[in-house]
């Protein structure tokens, strides 16, 4: 049955995490289809993020390894893959969904004429298809779906497949050459602000601390939820409310329309729990919830909750947790 | 200048969705409907530009059943110029509907394409990149903000990533998806709403706009997923610290 084609994310050479979730959903669904499954990881300067994927039970690591690529545009990566799927034998292109692979494979599907389903949770085969699950609606609804066509492009959340378990045999890298013809030329690459350094990303860390309503200013922000998760070597995260007065950045926030996180440990500190904010927590594996409102709709989600003033709970919390 | 603005009908995002006992959708009754917000910040999008640099053509296009005519009025209300539904009562997936958008931007031949990054009833987030890709032309996705720069021959825009603010210029005709930032849009006034009544909205049968399309997507069932019980609450942070350490072991 078909084979699959895992796209690598990485952020300048350093692999995403959630590449390994990727590579561990298309290990489970190659044993159920008797298929195998390649890796593809683009960019400029690829040998040491192409060596970092060799473990993982790939039939090969394909590099497309050129100095425009170095930029994440979404035309010339589509492109790469639009190459690569022409001349192999794929029936699933497949990524961790983030805001880069969501701006890239869509396109790539619709170059290839492929239908495409966003955040998978779940895959099963039956006689002769694959059935996906996939969430809707803020997370509120789980859909069951098939995907007709000879090729299939899927995103899938990472948080739902296990990561795929390194093992001793090492998988050969292809070099791939740059697609014949015009290279797209549509957009240009600004460049990125620059990141807040010292906290992991809250995708893929193992305790996130977030933010809300009850966070006055960015100081308090910076020094409660900051403090927090400095002391639990956590990341850091943010309800819509703060990032819309202006106390947090983009990047930080969680929920439908922002990240979707998966922690270990999720504390939510001063965060009442609008459903599209629990749509992006839902699935880590224990919820704390530090609000002055006990009726808040985060208590009804969370393993433990404490009724308390965030201005003094957190300062406790984090000075015992210090000890 | 013209710009095209897809707009979608969708649940209202404060409205409890609740499935239907076997399963095979959303259930209909008390469910209220608007555009879907992140084009209805496409749409203002549009409108601030047309303020800033003068009348311009702005078409709101809308994929569905009769009832899509409600939101579109909402974006003629708005302030659009006129509107155009393209009639089908078939369930399209997103590449089908970038195919049928696609039809619509040969027809109309705007300079631009505005629309939300995603609906939030599917929450799939492809059909602006699709369209992008079936059009050949180029996309800036998740824009945070936008400017028209080279004399209007390319937009500057910031993108929300998950790794913070990114800069993209891309060349016009360009699809642009709007991230919640972009803007907030304004409420329809009743002058817009009476306005409105007499713009221009155009209904045209699928079949008469030259595109087959077959959606791929299949839904089989609809559930709630599994859902997390209320835990218990702890009375003091040493009692949290305990609980964390000892029983859930997560610190």
């Amino acid at each position: 049955m078909a084979n699959i084609l895992v796209i690598a994310e990485h952020d300048a050479g350093q692999l995403k995490l959630a590449t390994l979730s990727a590579l561990g959903f298309a290990a489970q669904t190659a044993a159920t289809t008797h298929g195998v499954y390649d890796v593809l990881v683009i960019g400029a300067q690829m040998g040491t993020t192409a060596e970092s994927l060799r473990a993982y039970g790939a039939r090969q690591v394909l590099v497309a390894d050129a100095a425009p690529l170095q930029s994440p545009l979404a035309d010339r990566h589509a492109w790469v893959i639009e190459a690569v799927v022409k001349q192999r034998d794929y029936g699933i292109v497949v990524a961790a969904a983030s805001t880069f692979t969501k701006d890239i494979l869509p396109r790539a599907a619709a170059l290839l004429d492929a239908g495409m389903l966003s955040d998978v949770v779940g895959v099963s085969r039956t006689d002769d298809d694959l059935v996906f699950k996939r969430v809707m609606y803020a997370g509120n609804v789980l859909a069951t779906v098939t995907l007709a066509g000879d090729l299939k492009f899927l995103t899938i959340r990472a948080a739902a497949f296990a990561p795929v378990v390194a093992g001793t045999t090492l998988s050969p890298v292809e070099q791939i050459p740059l697609p014949a013809g015009p290279m797209p030329d549509l957009a240009e690459y600004g460049g990125r602000e620059a990141k807040v350094a010292g906290r992991p990303d809250a995708t893929e860390a193992r305790v996130v601390v977030s933010g809300g309503r009850a966070i006055k200013n960015a100081e308090d922000f910076e020094r409660l939820v900051g403090g927090l998760a400095d002391a639990l070597g956590g990341a850091v995260g943010s309800s819509r409310a703060l990032v819309d007065s202006g106390i947090t950045p983009n990047s930080l926030q969680i929920g439908q329309t922002g990240k979707i996180v998966a922690p270990d440990l999720y504390l939510a500190v001063g965060i009442s729990g609008a459903i599209q904010h629990l749509a992006g927590i839902k699935d880590s594996k224990v919820i704390v919830a530090i609000n002055k409102d006990a009726d808040a709709p985060i208590f009804e989600i969370a393993d433990y909750g404490l009724v308390a003033d965030v201005y003094t709970a957190v300062p406790e919390l984090t000075a015992q947790l210090k000890q | 200048m013209k710009i095209l603005v897809p707009i979608k009908r969708v649940p209202d995002p404060d409205t409890k969705i609740r499935l239907q006992p076997d399963g095979s959708g959303v259930a209909p009754d008390g469910v209220k409907f608007s555009v879907n917000p992140f084009d209805a910040i496409a749409l203002e999008e549009a409108l601030r530009l047309e303020e800033k640099l003068g009348e311009m053509d702005l078409v709101v296009v809308s994929v569905g059943g009769e009832e899509a005519i409600e939101t579109l009025r909402v974006g003629l209300a708005m302030g659009a110029k006129r509107a155009l539904l393209i009639k089908t009562n078939a369930d399209l997936d997103s590449l089908a509907v970038a195919k049928i958008l696609a039809a619509v931007y040969q027809r109309e031949q705007p300079d631009f394409v505005l629309m939300g990054k995603q609906a939030i009833d599917d929450d799939s987030n492809q059909v602006g990149q699709m369209l992008a890709a079936l059009l050949g032309i180029g996309q800036a996705t998740f824009v945070s903000k936008l400017e028209l720069v080279e004399n209007h021959t390319q937009a500057r825009c910031t993108r929300e990533t998950d790794a913070g603010l990114e800069t993209l210029t891309v060349k016009l005709p360009a699809i642009v998806t709007a991230d919640l930032r972009l803007n907030e849009p304004r409420y329809v006034s009743l002058p817009g709403i009476m306005k409105a009544k007499k713009k221009p909205l155009e209904e045209l049968e699928l079949a008469a706009l030259g595109v087959t399309v077959v959606s791929r997507t299949k839904i089989l069932k609809y559930e709630t997923p599994p859902q997390r019980q209320a835990g218990v609450r702890v009375k003091t942070v040493d009692e949290l610290v305990d609980k964390l350490k000892n029983e859930a072991k997560v610190i």
